[in-house]
């Protein structure tokens, strides 16, 4: 995987680092359990030591994971907090999800099933759906939002790289809701205004 | 205690004669262990068809495209499959099951406080588990909504919504009964000198489960019927084409669903944080930082419910205080984990099949916890929300956590139960299937949602091919651990060894101080107690010390 979307860096770090500290506190408790029962297996040990607990302990592993689930929350914070507000010159696109296929409806007018757009310009998508929820999931850009009927979601995103991804639908709706995939293109600037004309002369 | 008349307790409670004969005796018994009994038989059958259904469906991801079934058949199975599992297998698997059966013994009573109440509430679970398979072959076919229901799909799903939505009401009535009586039950009927911090963990979880039934599942009871409103009457409340708001249904529905994982996961704990001190024969470690920490889950619990809804479109305040909750709520389980490791500290440990399970819970349940963790973060959650990671994250902690604490309950209470021992060899071999079986079948998952494969797809990218491939060759090795386990256990009951020792494994609670099996009323005179549950008091006896040498 490489970087496709403002998204990926931020939500990668801090994937990784709650996953370095999952492992190596699963190492810790896997590893002390094993050990435990080896050491003082019956046979080795014949005689149990009542030990009812420790105060100083259960403070220690009370407030240790709590400083790190708050780290892990911050991280969770930061990374979110970017995609609730799109820049104010964001190209607008409307999305409309639908049993079982995405359209997609550009300024000047025209309507495509595979989303096109310039690469290092942000992107604002209008969500909607006009039967049942379906959710827009594109998992190179680690960005997915659900598409309701009764409301209007969006979301932005700047694409870094040019290429092509997939979309997919993350909301169960039905019969084909496995095969509710599309595209999204990302191309440069110039190749976009080019298609885009070329979308808008074909309109007419 | 006053003598029992008639001599009601000369007998174990599987020989006792009473008004009735043959089956009635069974299905009419008032008698918490035959009821407990009933739960079990029923449970197992419908965890039977469970784990069908998911080996079909398994199957069918084997490779990408149609193979073995139709999408339509395929939805239809996995919103089985998850109404089964959760309705049927895994809230009454440890309360229903196992709380019948002991939480009175252990506490010391001679049933739960409501007799005929708990009998109704097993004809309520029946009740609600028959139209759940009548649902299935009416005309219509079954549901096929997924096992959430979500609203407007269900509103316009032309499969039996709307009796299996009446079976999940009816089971959701069976719930609120049991946690009714374990109530009042632990309030009102607990021995003499069993204070509230005398009783046994495994109790205190039941007790914050039954709060949790009594005050959740109301909801999700009123929930289902607005819709089978919805549907029939076409009163707009959720569909937004009347007028109503789907997300509003996601939030009533994940009120209950949500504190209902902790109905499911916590009574698991209370097993395991029972059998861990009797297979280390010490007293437990933090046994008030266990007890309070189940409380914690259950309060905390309760305020986390929108961490399934993080996808969408709330304001960033409830963004913000869900995804904080949800990261708190770890802790109290943290806690737990801690304690129980420390208590196989010094421990003289007997590696027996209960503890083995017990160990594969807090492994498995712990990679549950962590990856919890990660879709608690709001920035990784929009990637992997709705995604096979998510089925991964469930299944290991609702199969790997509460699955496995059943078998440990079984592996360890069932000599109690019916007098007979299982192979001790047999239920290791097992173990190690159903540990390896389990995690071929589930770790794949986590890959591949990381990857970007939506959840509930009946087909799928070429891509992913490799992972669902490793999946489905674990569920087969999963299955035959689950074979070898019942058929051992179950070849217990018919040619096992017999046993009426009382205390087969040394534990110090109540249920090992009554006969084996128990008799109707349980204890012949109603037991006193004086001391906090694993004491364990022969360890505290001044001997040399030849322990610390034997490394």
């Amino acid at each position: 995987m490489f970087p496709a979307s403002n998204y990926v860096d931020k939500v990668d770090f801090a994937f990784i680092f709650i996953t370095v500290i999952s492992f190596a506190l699963l190492a810790l408790v896997t590893i002390l359990m094993l050990y435990f029962v080896f050491k003082y297996n019956h046979k080795r040990n014949k005689k149990a030591t009542n030990i009812h607990g420790s105060i100083p302990l259960e403070i220690f592993w009370t407030v240790i994971p709590v400083i790190l689930v708050l780290g892990m929350f911050y991280f969770g914070w930061v990374g979110y907090v970017d995609s609730v507000n799109p820049p104010a010159d964001s190209m607008v696109i409307k999305v409309t999800g639908q049993m079982w296929k995405w359209s997609f409806e550009y300024p000047d007018g025209f309507k495509t099933d595979t989303l096109y757009v310039p690469a290092n310009v942000p992107v604002k998508l209008n969500l909607n759906s006009v039967d049942v929820n379906h959710s827009f999931y594109i998992p190179a850009f680690r960005l997915k939002k659900d598409v309701l009927p009764n409301r209007n979601n969006s979301l932005w995103f700047n694409a870094d790289k040019t290429g092509s991804y997939d979309i997919a639908c993350a909301e169960y709706c039905g019969l084909r809701h496995s095969y509710m995939y599309t595209k999204i293109v990302v191309i440069t600037k110039d190749n976009f205004t080019a298609w885009k004309n070329a979308q808008i002369a074909k309109a007419k | 205690m006053t003598a029992n008349p008639s001599g009601v307790n000369s007998v174990s409670y599987l020989e006792y004669k009473g008004r009735h004969k043959g089956i009635k005796s069974w299905i009419f018994s008032t008698d918490h262990k035959r009821i407990g009994i009933l739960y079990l038989i029923s449970m197992l059958t419908f965890f039977a068809v469970g784990v069908t259904f998911g080996f079909l469906m398994r199957l069918e991801l084997f490779s990408p495209g149609p193979s073995i079934m139709d999408p339509q058949t395929y939805n239809s199975i996995f919103t089985l499959h998850g109404i089964i599992m959760i309705f049927l297998f895994i809230i009454p698997g440890l309360p229903a099951v196992f709380g019948n059966f002991f939480l009175p013994i252990m506490i010391g009573a001679k049933d739960v406080s409501f007799p005929r109440l708990n009998l109704l509430s097993w004809w309520l679970f029946v009740a609600g588990g028959l139209l759940a398979i009548i649902s299935v072959f009416l005309p219509g076919g079954p549901a096929d909504t997924g096992w959430t229901f979500y609203i407007p799909y269900s509103v316009r799903s032309g499969t039996n919504v709307v009796p299996a939505l009446l079976a999940a009401f009816i089971l959701g009535f069976s719930s609120i009964l049991t946690g009714l009586n374990f109530v009042t039950t632990v309030h009102r009927l607990r021995a003499k000198g069993m204070t509230f911090f005398k009783m046994p963990l495994f109790i205190w979880s039941l007790y914050s489960t039954a709060w949790i039934q009594i005050l959740a599942t109301p909801i999700i009871g009123i929930t289902l019927l607005l819709v089978v409103m919805e549907r029939w009457l076409g009163v707009g409340i959720f569909d937004p084409a009347l007028g109503g708001d789907p997300v509003l249904y996601q939030h009533l529905f994940w009120i209950y669903s949500h504190p209902a994982v902790y109905i499911m996961i916590l009574p698991a704990m209370g097993v395991v944080s029972e059998i861990i001190p009797v297979f280390s024969r010490r007293t437990i470690f933090g046994y008030k930082f266990i007890a309070f920490s189940s409380v914690a889950i259950a309060l905390l619990g309760s305020l986390v419910w929108a961490h399934h809804m993080f996808t969408v479109g709330m304001s960033n305040t409830a963004m913000f205080i869900f995804s904080f909750l949800t990261f708190i709520v770890a802790i109290p389980s943290a806690i737990k984990v801690f304690n129980w490791v420390a208590t196989l500290y010094k421990g003289s440990i007997y590696t027996e099949p209960p503890l083995l399970y017990a160990l594969g819970f807090i492994f498995l349940f712990s990679i549950g916890g962590f990856t919890g963790l990660m879709q608690g973060a709001l920035s990784v959650n929009m990637h992997i929300h709705d995604t096979s990671f998510i089925v991964a994250h469930f299944h290991y902690v609702m199969f790997g956590g509460t699955g496995f604490g059943i078998f440990a309950a079984m592996h360890y209470w069932w000599p109690k139960m019916f007098g007979r021992k299982y192979k001790i060899k047999t239920a290791k071999t097992a173990f190690w299937f159903l540990f390896i079986g389990f995690n071929l079948l589930y770790f794949p998952m986590f890959i591949m949602g990381w990857l970007g494969m939506p959840r509930r797809y009946y087909d799928y990218l070429p891509e992913y091919t490799p992972y669902h491939r490793l999946s489905t060759i674990g569920s087969w090795i999963l299955i035959t651990g689950l074979i070898i386990m019942f058929s051992n256990l179950y070849s217990a009951l018919r040619r096992g060894e017999k046993t009426t020792e009382p205390n087969v494994w040394g534990g110090e609670t109540l249920e090992w101080k009554s006969a084996t099996p128990p008799p109707l009323e349980n204890f012949d005179v109603l037991p006193e107690v004086s001391e906090a549950p694993y004491e364990y008091k022969e360890n505290d006896e001044v001997e040399e010390k030849k322990t610390e040498e034997a490394v």
